[in-house]
């Protein structure tokens, strides 16, 4: 087995294109996450039981379910109730639904972690509940939750490849499209992988960095 | 609450009426009973200081008048307004959050443990309040803050946050950002317990100004007994939930006739 210098030199532009889009479903879908987490964690809190608990039932469903199947169902079953999408919004909406799950459970430690007193002072100063929220507690709240939302866009993003299911092109779909034409998996899955080491490494410096400027919690 | 008029003593005798009201209240935390029918009122202006032993109901009564914990039974009324009901075609109904929280808008508290806000600096810490509750523009809520820092002694830490700060300096904003929302009723809840003896005392100077130069009506949980002597109209001693002895300052601390109270002060002054 010889590795082909010049099959690599080929196929580098697919395996980036592959690698844009995927780290386009990475970057859309994470901040889907983080929202849609944020609006979970929230409702969740709800004192309407017709509110915290179908939300509660949602989240458990989906963190309890696979994301291929899930990918699946939104590509595949989705259409045949009118619903249609093109692979990557499906792997988009499907990884950010996913990750929510996930990241609400961040954001709920985050809000637990504010201390009680924060909460008291918010009342006795008869701050709304509108102004609590937006003043007092996320801004203590969400930068608790920053290391460990770092976590989950790393995770996230090495979920990507999953997306090969509905025929989304990143770069392992990329690989093996080259591969069924050349019959030679060694370099092309070696890149492909190679690919996501970088841009994970890439997204990890990233995260820390953010999580240099915004994780810190001042007590 | 408004200025009073020239240097009056620390104590005067403004004090009128039914301005607070606890009827009939109990409370209890699981099989612990902390509170049992208990039934006073406070007047506009007075400032009452709530004493007695640890477990005695003290600092309950400030959290329920703060609305941080509710009463099991009997009700209690701020400036002719029940605080946890509403009347509904002649009958005591629970209230909505919208009207407790308009029954408690003249009422705040000051903290043992301060609860600044970390996430903001000393001048927004005082301001937010007076821009987001009172609707005053920012000029004038930061214009009012800098007067209230500069009167504890705080003028030159605005931009700080509460982190940089010393425990009886945050207390001080803490003061501050009471006083900025413009408070009838002021609850102080042991609020140098966590300070050593000396910043305690600067605290306890700013509170004496504010006795001196205002009339709101302040309830103070305390064991500080110099201080609730000097700045108290009346001193309600608890014991077991109840109050087992109310009078005015001088009668309390050199005559107390309640064998329990008796062994209180001996307690406290001792340690002190």
């Amino acid at each position: 087995m010889s590795w082909d210098w010049a099959y690599i030199g080929d196929m580098m532009p697919l395996l980036l294109d592959g690698l844009r889009t995927a780290l386009i479903a990475t970057v859309i879908g994470f901040v889907l996450a983080m929202v849609l987490g944020l609006v979970f964690a929230l409702l969740r809190r709800s004192k309407t039981a017709w509110i915290s608990v179908p939300v509660g039932f949602v989240v458990e469903f989906i963190r309890s379910t696979p994301l291929l199947v899930q990918l699946f169902f939104l590509f595949y079953v989705l259409p045949q109730i009118g619903i249609e999408m093109s692979a990557l919004v499906a792997g988009i909406v499907g990884l950010g639904l996913h990750y929510a799950t996930y990241t609400s459970e961040v954001y709920r430690a985050g809000i637990d972690g504010v201390p009680p007193g924060q909460w008291e002072a918010a009342t006795a100063l008869n701050l709304s509940t509108r102004r609590t929220w937006t003043s007092v507690i996320l801004p203590q709240a969400i930068p608790r939750s920053i290391p460990a939302l770092g976590n989950y866009l790393i995770a996230l993003f090495k979920d990507v490849p999953q997306l090969v299911a509905i025929t989304v092109a990143e770069p392992f779909t990329v690989a093996r499209e080259v591969i069924a034409e050349s019959f030679k998996p060694f370099e092309a899955i070696t890149m492909a992988g190679l690919l996501y080491l970088i841009a994970a490494f890439v997204l990890s410096y990233f995260g820390r960095l953010v999580e240099r400027r915004y994780g810190t919690v001042r007590v | 609450m408004t200025e009073a008029t020239s240097a009056s003593p620390v104590r005067d005798d403004t004090a009128n009426g039914e301005f607070i009201s606890f009827d009939g209240i109990g409370k209890q935390f699981g099989s612990n009973v902390v509170l049992k029918d208990l039934s006073f009122n406070v007047g506009f202006g007075e400032r009452v200081s709530l004493i007695g032993p640890s477990g005695s109901g003290k600092t309950t009564i400030l959290r329920m008048l703060m609305t941080l914990l509710r009463p099991d039974s009997g009700t209690i009324m701020v400036n002719g307004k029940y605080l946890y009901h509403e009347e509904r075609n002649g009958a005591l109904v629970p209230a909505s959050d919208a009207h407790t929280r308009q029954v408690r808008s003249k009422i705040t508290m000051v903290f043992q443990h301060f609860n600044l806000f970390p996430n903001m600096r000393v001048l927004r810490n005082v301001t937010e309040a007076p821009v987001h509750v009172l609707g005053q523009s920012k000029d004038e809520a930061e214009a009012r803050a800098k007067e209230l820092l500069d009167m504890v002694g705080l003028g030159e830490k605005l931009g700080s946050y509460p982190s940089q700060l010393s425990g009886g300096q945050q207390q001080r904003v803490a003061i501050a950002r009471a006083l900025a929302v413009d408070p009838d009723v002021l609850l102080l809840d042991e609020v140098t317990s966590a300070l050593d003896p000396e910043i305690a005392a600067e605290v306890l100077d700013v509170l004496r100004d504010i006795a001196r130069t205002t009339d709101v009506t302040m309830l103070l949980v305390t064991h500080a007994m110099k201080f609730a002597r000097d700045v108290s109209h009346r001193v309600l001693m608890f014991n077991e939930g109840r109050i087992i002895e109310d009078r005015p300052p001088e009668e309390m601390f050199n005559d107390p006739r309640h064998e329990r109270t008796q062994s209180f002060l001996r307690s406290v002054i001792d340690e002190t």
